[in-house]
């Protein structure tokens, strides 16, 4: 479902003496449907630049990147846009939303972008926040001003509320209490039985060694440090 | 699917000096587009020519009419065009004066148009004109206040129904949030999301609020003296920027 075939990535820092920065060479992976692949490696070796690299909004500068037939470092615009609408999806580590929305329909909104009907869309927004234990009180008002981790578990919701074949997870298990983090391991091993591929990035071991079926260690692919 | 507009190597010229120079893309139905640079880098003058404002020096402009397929609208005429930006067209000015008549009540600001494309029963006018205040959140008891007496967010928010009313495909917008402080600006922009969403409208938007763009816009074109010099999915544009005016243009931006 996922594809990467010899992908590489640099920054060119225009306005820095045109400084050239290589941040990743030759990365390959694989996540077939059904399949949680976990990315690790210390921090600053290119786990989360692999995933935007997957998800398009970084441009990568080789290599092929292909989630199911499309290949998102060739895409148009809209191609990447209607592969993330219907089977791309992304729960990132920050909550990004539009001010003065309510948290219900901030989580229904992607059902609403695929066509879904409205009273379903909001009723499995409510189910999700359920599950989730966002108060019900919370659900009229916009999550902009949640704590933190009200706003990380809104945007598991979101990320979970349309069945996406292939997701990309950034921590999705990070600062949650033991039941919460119970709930979304529940969530990614529900998309894993209905056919999700699934690369993701868990700093919690136990969580890893649970959902994940393999490890790619992302250090292989950044330049001058390989072994 | 077919583009709803094409734009073909528009050109524009002040004398000497290029407004705008070669500016080619497809725009499909339902989608944002953000056109962003600094002042004078030819945003405007762009938004004009495609909007009928300015007859560009070359190019062309080709619109996807319901009834006629694709035609260019920098060669059709003149009563054509108007037509067509009574219909099918909508330009939302960055100040709501522009694009209100201000000695003229709200309901009938949003009622004019209507009555140009052939509407004449005064009650339907009202009733949609009341309707159209409500969507953009305006108390229907200000129907028959005049603009002049409403605050600047209230004003634009007014353009706007103004302009929806009659169900346009593609909406013009020249910094639509401009002038406007924040609160109000999250609120106008919630609320065109909304109509963007529900109406299944195509808009292009010229700004030089990144923020704005990251929000409204799916693509991004970035300007700089008249050229366009890197446009993508508005994301990517703004995350991974790979021309060093857009480097410079999303580093600028102070965090808050």
């Amino acid at each position: 479902m996922i594809e990467l075939i010899n992908v590489s990535k640099s920054f060119t820092l225009h306005n820095q003496g045109s400084a050239v920065i290589p941040v990743m060479q030759g990365a390959s992976l694989k996540a077939a449907a059904g399949e949680c692949v976990a990315l690790t490696g210390a921090s600053g070796a290119g786990k989360s630049t692999l995933m935007r690299v997957i998800y398009g909004n970084y441009l990568a500068a080789s290599g092929q990147v292909f989630v199911g037939d499309l290949d998102v470092a060739k895409a148009e615009p809209r191609e990447i846009l209607a592969l993330r609408r219907e089977t791309l999806g992304y729960v990132s580590q920050f909550l990004r939303v539009v001010p003065r929305v309510p948290t219900l329909e901030v989580v229904a909104e992607p059902l609403l972008a695929v066509g879904c009907d409205k009273q379903a869309a909001l009723d499995k927004a409510t189910g999700l926040l359920g599950r989730l234990n966002i108060p019900e009180r919370l659900w009229s008002l916009s999550p902009t001003t949640f704590s933190g981790g009200e706003q990380q578990r809104v945007n598991i919701a979101r990320g979970f509320a349309h069945d996406y074949p292939a997701m990309l997870l950034d921590e999705p298990t990070a600062s949650l209490d033991a039941q919460n983090r119970e709930t979304v391991l529940s969530l990614i091993e529900e998309a894993k039985a209905r056919g999700a591929a699934i690369v993701g990035i868990f700093h919690d071991i136990e969580a890893r060694s649970r959902v994940c079926d393999r490890e790619i260690n992302v250090s292989e692919f950044t330049p001058g440090m390989a072994a | 699917m077919t583009p709803l507009l094409q734009v073909k190597g528009i050109e524009k010229r002040y004398g000497a000096r290029i407004g705008c120079s070669d500016v080619s893309f497809d725009l499909f139905p339902g989608e944002v587009m953000g056109i962003v640079g600094e002042s004078g880098s030819g945003k405007s003058t762009l938004l004009n020519c495609m909007a009928g404002h300015l007859e560009p020096d070359a190019g062309q402009v080709i619109f996807g009419t319901r009834a006629d397929g694709p035609v260019d609208t920098v060669t059709m005429s003149e009563p054509e065009r108007r037509m067509l930006s009574r219909t099918d067209w909508a330009f939302v000015h960055q100040h709501a004066r522009d694009g209100l008549r201000m000695s003229v009540s709200a309901g009938g600001n949003i009622g004019e148009r209507l009555m140009a494309v052939g509407d004449r029963h005064y009650g339907a006018i009202r009733d949609r004109a009341i309707d159209w205040l409500g969507r953009v959140e305006i108390e229907e008891s200000r129907v028959d206040d005049r603009p002049s007496a409403f605050s600047g967010g209230m004003q634009q928010r007014l353009q706007i129904a103004r302009n929806l009313v009659t169900g346009p495909r593609l909406v013009f917008m020249d910094e639509p949030t401009g002038g406007l402080d924040v609160s109000v600006q999250a609120r106008l922009l919630d609320l065109l999301r909304g109509l963007v969403r529900e109406m299944g409208l195509s808009a292009i938007i010229v700004t030089h609020d990144l923020a704005v763009v990251r929000l409204l816009a799916d693509r991004l074109m970035v300007m700089k003296s008249g050229h366009v010099v890197e446009a993508g999915l508005t994301d990517q544009v703004l995350d991974d920027p790979q021309h060093a005016y857009t480097q410079l243009l999303v580093s600028s931006v102070l965090q808050v």
